[in-house]
């Protein structure tokens, strides 16, 4: 076990941890020298397109290259058989890696359709493509399974032969007296729940630039999708690397959402052709290739909820039946899953819960994390019946949620899977979004119009954000799991030089949106009383770099405030010692204050971080013997707060402890003849601990609701019964532009987490883990004379047409429209 | 593949002559030959507006225009809207509003808003909201770049015309 108590700093003492600063990176993104992966240009560099599977599911029975291979300007065609010989399988963290073999190019059967069947290496983008349709490829189709139920019948066509069967992992997790709470229920409120697959979608697609040097060994991979530099190894073996020949260096990442979270297969296809040539290679995925070949879709996920309840609005215990289309592998197992373990109870203090998850294999594109990896499914799900509960039981939906709340005094509060929620105050949260929203005002206007025959609907939901997992979720699966990894950390190196300026060197590929410059040099300002923007912030490759896992599960600020501190904290040492020496004081009698140290109870005998530095780099040997040349320290600050899960799995332990909170409240008018939504009022308010950049939470706060806005009313990444992907274009899967977001009205709550440093909690995803569940509450309230209930998301037009007509036919609906 | 056109723009204000290959796409002879990397590749269709430049004054998107199109045209890139050193009105007050998070969409955003103020200097949130839709941006949810081109639109009034609101590149 190892839990680290931090005490927050108190606000007010704070110089820069809080303050809303313009942020250090955007100078150069303003002006198109962002430096993304495909800006990058190196001599002699080679351009590589992939050949992708039409099919769903087929026998590659023939496959024949020659044409391509001697079109003028192209370097090479690897096939997939010819991939196979030059790498190991791809690095996989399923639940049996051998029996649903994933590799970075399909051999002799593909599995869904844009699967990557060859690839070509050319001169330039144009030849490569050009020489691609000179590929010839015989597929021999085979009988699909789409649908994930269809998949789990014994007669389904095996997505993996040696898998034996569609299904790749299933468990029934217990967690306290379940079924005691459901016998003792004055009511059990059951529902049939769809959540369909969406994904990250960011507007730069993955994309690497691969350099081999056949003379030293060394394999430099540039990307915009890697980090976790501690399982690097993995790619290294996939390449037939040394692990220490292995250097992938960062590129801040357009955009990402989950999808960049370990998208290791792009790097993994440029790394390959790189060393196969002996020439730098890039390789950028098209828009048609991250739809369909990406690694990284979101959740589909089909659910039997029961929610146990008490006829004043107690919720006893919930359980959850749970079948997850995977797609046609799995490389991330059930983590998804464990994301919504670790908050399975919402906000409330519901007692018991049981938890059965089928994870099944189809012909579709790979799952992977996006934005929320999982747990906002589970956030839907959960405050799904919530409402559910209290319309049965005539409550109004602010009321039994108030019931139900954990309580400010019952922090750190474990939840029954074994999770902690380290701090919270859920009601206030609740309080300050109903009064920024006028919500009596408008449950009397909705009152109101519903006379003139208007639908308005208002929401109001309570939901958690986990952040900052910890290694224990990948492996709790299983009773006798490959690797107990215990540790998911973050490090950074601070360097004084001799003026004082103060560099940051990060080790993992923080920046995909998520101001981490920005972070880490307030971070470092409050450290050092320095200007934020005079601080150097920059990355390391992961060849001489320290351990770093990266942003994922709202995790970074967190983990680089550990790190920024812990440094920070040895470089000081460092100076106390330094500037007692030369102030001739006792370093115990020397205080940090403004930029420096000075002797207590006489400020003005200081020396400032600079005058110590200039001493430490030029005059070692007038310093005390064990003061060696230079000021310069690294941090690994491992995961703060991870318990162990017990032999049993009946509690898997801490594993995602610092829970933020939100509550969303929309208010929308539903159009019944178009199914077409509008906004009257959309109030989001976040409890992220506490706040680094309000300004630039804020931006993801709306950003995140605007994307949840698109899961719950437009995206979804739609397959037909042949496995056919129809949404391979920007022109079916629909981004919410401008005019389908509303202005967002934010408010925020500040309760620290008393484990991290500054009493920060993570808070990147919220937006989206709040926002479908928002949606779906207003839409049911909206239309709630016509008996209307939202259970499938997204809730397109078309499918609130249909459910309006279905409610009709059953003999609902009191008023016209 | 061997059809080339020689031909002649101006970009970001300075005279270009090049010879392209019939099928090359402006994004990319912009971002590949001329090294402007400004111009990012989005959705590959025409929908996203990442790759919004603007041609002659008016945005195209520039992943589904090829470069021949471009022969005799003025191009203005985000490359070209800062000078001197000096970042644009909208530039900076796409800073200070933080109206950018990845920064992927941002290039294109600033054009489009810029040729957007040029034809409405004093526009309202639901026009500047109505303008910008022809651009995607996954990160910000458009509130704060709404706000950004708002308070645009005020500096350069502040600023009077051709006073800090004129890019290097004239305008066709």
């Amino acid at each position: 076990m190892s839990v680290t108590q931090a005490t927050p700093t108190p606000g007010r003492e704070r110089k820069w941890v809080g303050k809303s600063i313009r942020r250090v990176e955007d100078p150069k993104f303003l002006t198109g020298r962002g430096g993304y992966v495909d800006d990058l240009v190196l001599p002699g560099m080679l351009h590589a397109a992939v050949l992708r599977s039409p099919h769903a599911h087929a026998r590659i029975t023939r496959i024949d290259v020659e044409a391509a291979r001697r079109l003028p300007g192209v370097a090479a065609v690897v096939t997939g058989a010819e991939a196979a010989e030059l790498c190991n399988p791809m690095p996989d963290f399923g639940p049996a890696p051998d029996k649903h073999v994933w590799r970075c190019l399909a051999v002799d059967k593909v599995r869904h359709v844009g699967e990557g069947v060859a690839v070509v290496v050319a001169e330039s983008r144009y030849l490569a493509e050009d020489a691609r349709d000179l590929i010839e490829v015989e597929y021999e189709p085979l009988p699909v399974v789409a649908d994930p139920i269809a998949a789990l019948e014994p007669t389904a066509p095996l997505v993996h032969e040696a898998l034996g069967s569609n299904l790749a992992y299933q468990r029934t997790f217990v967690f306290g007296e379940v079924e005691r709470d459901f016998a003792e229920a004055d009511l059990v409120v059951r529902d049939h729940l769809r959540w369909r697959r969406s994904g990250g979608q960011p507007l730069e697609t993955v994309g690497a630039v691969a350099d081999y040097d056949p003379a030293t060994g060394m394999l430099t991979i540039h990307c915009n999708s890697l980090t976790f530099t501690h399982f690097l190894f993995m790619l290294a073996n996939t390449l037939k690397v040394p692990a220490n020949r292995l250097d992938v260096r960062p590129a801040p990442a357009g955009g990402s959402f989950g999808s960049k979270f370990w998208a290791v297969k792009v790097a993994a296809i440029a790394g390959m052709l790189a060393k196969k040539l002996g020439r730098p290679v890039k390789l950028i995925e098209d828009r048609v290739d991250n739809i369909t070949n990406c690694d990284h879709h979101g959740s589909d996920r089909i659910y039997d909820v029961e929610l146990a309840v008490m006829k004043d609005g107690t919720l006893r215990g919930i359980k959850f039946d749970v079948v997850d289309d995977y797609g046609a592998y799995i490389q991330f197992g059930t983590g998804t899953h464990g994301n919504s373990l670790a908050q399975c109870v919402g906000p409330y203090r519901i007692g018991s819960v049981q938890y059965a998850v089928r994870a099944v294999l189809t012909n579709k594109c790979q799952q992977g994390a996006h934005r929320g990896f999982g747990s906002e499914v589970t956030n839907w799900a959960i405050e799904r019946m919530v409402d559910l509960a209290a319309r049965e039981l005539g409550l109004d939906p602010v009321e039994i949620r108030r019931r139900n709340f954990i309580r400010p005094e019952q922090f750190p509060y474990f939840i029954p899977s074994g999770n902690v929620y380290d701090s919270g105050n859920y009601e206030g949260v609740m309080d300050t979004a109903l009064r920024l929203a006028d919500y009596d005002h408008w449950r009397r206007e909705q009152e109101r119009l519903r006379r003139e025959g208007r639908y308005i609907g208002i929401g109001v939901i309570s939901c958690q954000e986990r952040s900052v997992f910890s290694a224990t979720e990948f492996w709790f699966w299983f009773d006798e799991p490959a690797a107990k990894v215990t540790s998911a950390p973050e490090s950074v190196t601070l360097s004084v030089d001799p003026t004082g300026g103060v560099t940051a060197t990060l080790y993992s590929n923080a920046f995909w949106g998520n101001s981490s410059d920005t972070v880490v040099a307030q971070l470092v300002a409050e450290e050092f009383d320095v200007d934020p923007h005079s601080v150097n912030v920059v990355y390391s490759g992961s060849n001489r770099g320290l351990p770093a896992t990266g942003p994922g599960g709202s995790r970074f600020t967190v983990m680089v405030a550990g790190a920024v501190n812990g440094a920070a904290a040895r470089i000081k040492e460092k100076a106390r010692k330094v500037a007692g020496h030369v102030l001739e004081v006792d370093p115990e009698d020397l205080e940090w204050a403004e930029g420096g140290f000075r002797v207590k109870g006489a400020p003005d005998r200081r020396l400032s971080l600079a005058e110590i530095a200039l001493q430490t780099y030029l005059f070692k040997h007038s310093l005390p013997d064990e003061i060696e040349t230079g000021l310069e320290a690294s941090k690994v600050y491992d995961h703060p707060y991870t318990t162990m899960p017990s032999d049993d799995r009946s509690n898997l332990g801490v594993f995602y402890p610092f829970v933020g909170n939100a509550c969303h409240v929309p208010v929308i008018e539903v159009d019944p003849e178009t199914g077409a939504i509008s906004y009257l009022k959309y109030v989001a308010v976040h409890d992220a601990g506490t706040m680094v950049n309000p300004r630039g939470l804020e931006g993801q706060i709306i950003g995140g609701t605007a994307h949840g806005i698109g899961t719950a009313l437009f995206e979804e990444y739609v397959y037909d019964r042949d496995g056919q992907l129809l949404t391979t274009s920007y022109m079916d899967y629909l981004i919410p532009s401008a005019m389908e977001v509303p202005e967002v009205v934010v408010g925020h709550q500040e309760t620290p987490s008393p484990f991290t440093v500054h009493g920060i909690k993570g808070g990147g995803e919220g937006g989206r883990m709040m926002t479908p569940a928002a949606l779906s509450a207003a839409i049911d309230d909206a239309l709630a004379p016509l008996g209307v209930r939202c259970t499938e998301l997204p809730a397109t037009p078309e499918r609130i047409r249909r459910w309006i007509e279905e409610a009709r036919a059953r003999g609902g609906g009191t008023m016209s429209g | 593949m061997t059809d080339r056109h020689r031909i002649a723009l101006t970009v970001n204000g300075r005279p270009c002559e090049a010879e392209v290959e019939s099928r090359r796409l402006l994004v990319d002879f912009l971002r590949e030959d001329l090294g402007l990397k400004g111009a990012h590749i989005g959705c590959e269709h025409g929908v996203c507006g990442t790759c919004t430049v603007l041609m002659n004054g008016e945005s195209i998107r520039s992943c589904i225009t090829f470069a021949v199109q471009a022969n005799g045209s003025s191009i203005l890139t985000v490359e070209g809207l800062s000078g001197d050193g000096r970042l644009h009105p909208l530039q900076e007050a796409f800073w200070d509003h933080q109206a950018l998070q990845c920064g992927y969409c941002t290039p294109g955003m600033l054009l489009r808003a810029y040729e957007f103020l040029q034809e409405n200097p004093r526009p309202t949130p639901d026009q500047v909201r109505a303008a910008i839709a022809s651009n995607l941006c996954r990160c910000t949810g458009y509130q704060f770049i709404v706000e950004a081109v708002l308070d645009a639109a005020r500096r350069l009034e502040t600023a009077g015309a051709g006073r800090g609101q004129e890019p290097a590149a004239p305008r066709a």
